[in-house]
């Protein structure tokens, strides 16, 4: 029978915490940047300028398509040489994943707005309301309800994916747990309470998304704000 | 006459509302037995709870005779799925919302039972399933699939599905409710030819001419009980009783007049 | 300096990305089958009425959804052996954490498959006397196929893309290969942009198909 020991867990704990604060910190930037970087995406998505459209597209098709990994590594090895930056893992990070994450809040947006129904904007029209006006008043505040579910959904999916940081060297929690399970030799026992910390983390995010997507389901369609 | 269903003393609770409150009925051998009522009558759920899609709470349910279910020393009945399904297999029900099989044309959806569940060879079902869309007009539309088809086309379609299983009893719940008014008077006259062919047939509907013209008993359903119940021209044109009056004067209110008709 | 570009050492060394591309090929296909009949499996013991099948199997959703598949291919790589007397190498590793993952993710597609379809098909189906297998097998689910085609099909899409965590642990596949090219030439530009476009070249014509799909038969996840 295998002697468990966490011990060698909670004595490092603090680097595992310090791991976790760095994983937020590549996330939440990553999503500051990302998500006006997608409304503006998705707002040229929807441009009728002839070129836009089609570009913004496929900038979009583009980073949704490619594995996030191959994206991670073309910007902390490839782009360097490029524009003769020096790149740090972090810097690497956040720019890689503000752009894939954007490509996913672009779509979001435009789906949102397309949701709100075509009798929505007949009915505004029909109040004598300009574009602005219908837009602000009635579509927008539709539209915000229903995305805020997926917005939150792309977030986690997001700090799900910075794990892929710990391989470019960033010191997330993944680095840390492989560095402790290194040093230690438990492996078990770290990981495990690694995972566990993710877990933690998720899925009271995730709870929150149920409850929300219930409840805006239940409430019906926004009132004019 | 043989008498085919009977229920006795039938009560449904769903939590802690009451919907039906003690319904005693009998339907004989080729009667048509029309029941009337408001929405929230209970008229549903007493169909539902008669083929079983529903469990009644408390009561009995007789099938030619036999009764469905087991009864337990206290009183209270006790029924297994495998029984259940052996009744359904012996009623037929049409819905108000078709329930067609949209993945199938009208034919396979006629043919379905035959096949699943008498387990018929597939040639001796089509036959019978021809026979059955024939009867109510639609043999020409045997391999268009539900959604080609209008909404009365779709459901004289389902009453063949249901009657292909020669059931003892057809049960039709508001099988017009949901339909275009100008197509309610087809599935009305598939209706009548079955009744005037001797089909035993239990009918919830809106439709008071259809009672007038067809029923042998109407039976009106107020607050979850029988609260009367005769012939036709009783019940539809002089009620005795006051709430069933106002259900016919609120039903009839806006009805055009007509020269001579009885 | 002038850039010196080099695309010629990955075209002689086409022979090393092909291996690479053929381990992401036998990741994808074995994930997807174990994945998919996992997740259809474990979508059933949501529905059943013992708890004690219910309770672990939201359980197992649960937990595999809310945690990064990277940790769980590291966990089944490196603390797994410890608990098991025999040898788990890179490819089952890999293919255990993502094919769990898609099985907590794909159970839940088939029960909003399932779920979508209207309650009157049920009725349907029994007041001709079919039992609830036969209602479930002739009615329900041909027509929950359908709905569940969209998200199924983007479920496979992200298997694709996450088989190149197995890279992280060692194995060879594709972009394992392209790292190892760039480093042995010195040209991850190359190598790196190759490995983007062959994955979105292949992977755009499923995303069409994905996208066709769901306008026909509806919304994906």
């Amino acid at each position: 029978m295998y002697k468990w020991d966490f011990a060698a867990v909670f004595i490092d704990f603090d680097l595992l915490l310090l791991g976790l604060l760095n994983t937020l910190k590549v996330t939440g930037l990553s999503l500051t940047l990302g998500v006006p970087l997608g409304l503006f995406l998705a707002v040229c998505r929807l441009s009728r300028l002839r070129l836009i459209g089609p570009l913004a597209g496929f900038i979009i098709e583009f980073f949704r398509t490619t594995p996030p990994l191959v994206q991670l590594f073309w910007f902390f090895f490839a782009l360097p040489i490029l524009i003769d930056v020096r790149m740090t893992p972090f810097v690497a990070a956040v720019a890689t994943f503000s752009i894939q994450s954007s490509a996913f809040f672009a779509e979001v947006f435009r789906g949102g707005i397309v949701s709100v129904e075509a009798s929505q904007w007949e009915g505004a029209r029909a109040l004598g309301m300009s574009y602005i006006q219908l837009m602000r008043r009635v579509i927008l505040p539709q539209a915000v309800k229903r995305m805020i579910p997926a917005f939150l959904e792309r977030s986690i999916e997001l700090l799900k994916t910075t794990t892929l940081v710990s391989v470019i060297a960033y010191s997330d929690l993944l680095f840390y747990a492989n560095d402790l399970a290194q040093k230690t030799f438990r492996p078990l026992e770290i990981y495990t309470i690694t995972a566990l910390i993710y877990f933690c983390v998720i899925y009271p995010i995730s709870m929150l998304v149920r409850v929300l997507e219930r409840f805006f389901n239940r409430s019906g369609e926004s009132t004019v704000a | 006459m043989t008498e085919i269903l009977r229920i006795e003393n039938i009560h449904k609770n769903f939590g802690d509302l009451e919907v039906l409150k003690g319904i005693d009925l009998s339907v004989a051998e080729g009667e048509t037995v029309v029941i009337l009522g408001a929405s929230g009558s209970g008229k549903s759920t007493l169909l539902r709870c008669t083929n079983f899609l529903e469990i009644p709470s408390s009561g009995k349910v007789f099938l030619r005779g036999d009764l469905i279910g087991e009864e337990d020393p206290t009183g209270s009945m006790g029924y297994q799925e495998s029984d259940l399904t052996h009744v359904r297999q012996r009623m037929g029900m049409v819905f108000q919302q078709f329930n067609l099989f949209p993945h199938m044309t009208a034919i396979d959806n006629v043919m379905e039972a035959l096949v699943t569940v008498l387990k018929q060879s597939r040639s001796d079902a089509r036959r019978t399933a021809m026979d059955q869309l024939d009867s109510v007009g639609l043999a020409d539309k045997a391999d268009e699939y539900p959604a080609r088809l209008s909404g009365g086309q779709m459901q004289r379609v389902a009453i063949a599905r249901a009657l292909a299983m020669s059931p003892d009893i057809m049960l039709f719940d508001e099988v017009t409710s949901a339909l275009d008014p100008e197509l309610v008077g087809e599935v009305l006259k598939t209706m009548r030819t079955l009744a005037e062919g001797g089909l035993t047939m239990l009918v919830v509907t809106h439709e008071l001419g259809f009672a007038y013209h067809v029923a042998d008993r109407v039976v009106f359903l107020h607050e979850g009980r029988i609260y009367e119940e005769g012939s036709p021209k009783n019940i539809l044109t002089d009620p005795k009783k006051e709430r069933t009056r106002d259900f016919v004067r609120g039903h009839l209110q806006f009805s055009i007049p007509s020269h001579g008709e009885s | 300096m002038e850039y010196q570009w080099d695309f010629l050492s990955i075209v002689d060394n086409w022979n090393l990305l092909a291996i690479g591309l053929l381990g992401t090929f036998k990741i994808f296909i074995v994930t997807c089958v174990i994945g998919l009949s996992l997740g259809l499996l474990v979508g059933i013991g949501r529905y059943s009425r013992a708890w004690s099948i219910r309770l672990p199997a939201a359980v197992f959703v649960e937990f595999f959804r809310n945690t990064p598949v990277l940790i769980q291919i590291i966990w089944f790589y490196f603390a797994l052996p410890i608990l098991v007397p025999f040898e788990i190498n890179a490819f089952t590793a890999s293919v255990m954490g993502i094919a769990l993952n898609t099985a907590a993710f794909s159970a839940d597609i088939y029960r909003g498959g399932i779920q979508s379809i209207d309650r009157g098909q049920w009725d349907g189906g029994r007041a001709i006397g079919m039992s609830y297998l036969q209602t479930m097998r002739r009615v329900i689910i041909p027509q929950a196929i359908k709905r569940m085609l969209p998200p199924l099909t983007n479920r496979g899409i992200e298997v694709f893309k996450m088989s190149t965590l197995a890279s992280i642990v060692a194995y060879a596949e594709t972009i394992h290969q392209a790292k190892l090219i760039s480093e042995s030439y010195f040209n991850p530009i190359e190598s790196f942009s190759v490995v983007a476009l062959l994955f979105f070249v292949v992977l755009f014509p499923i995303v069409q198909v994905t996208y066709l799909l769901e306008r026909r038969f509806g919304k994906s996840d």
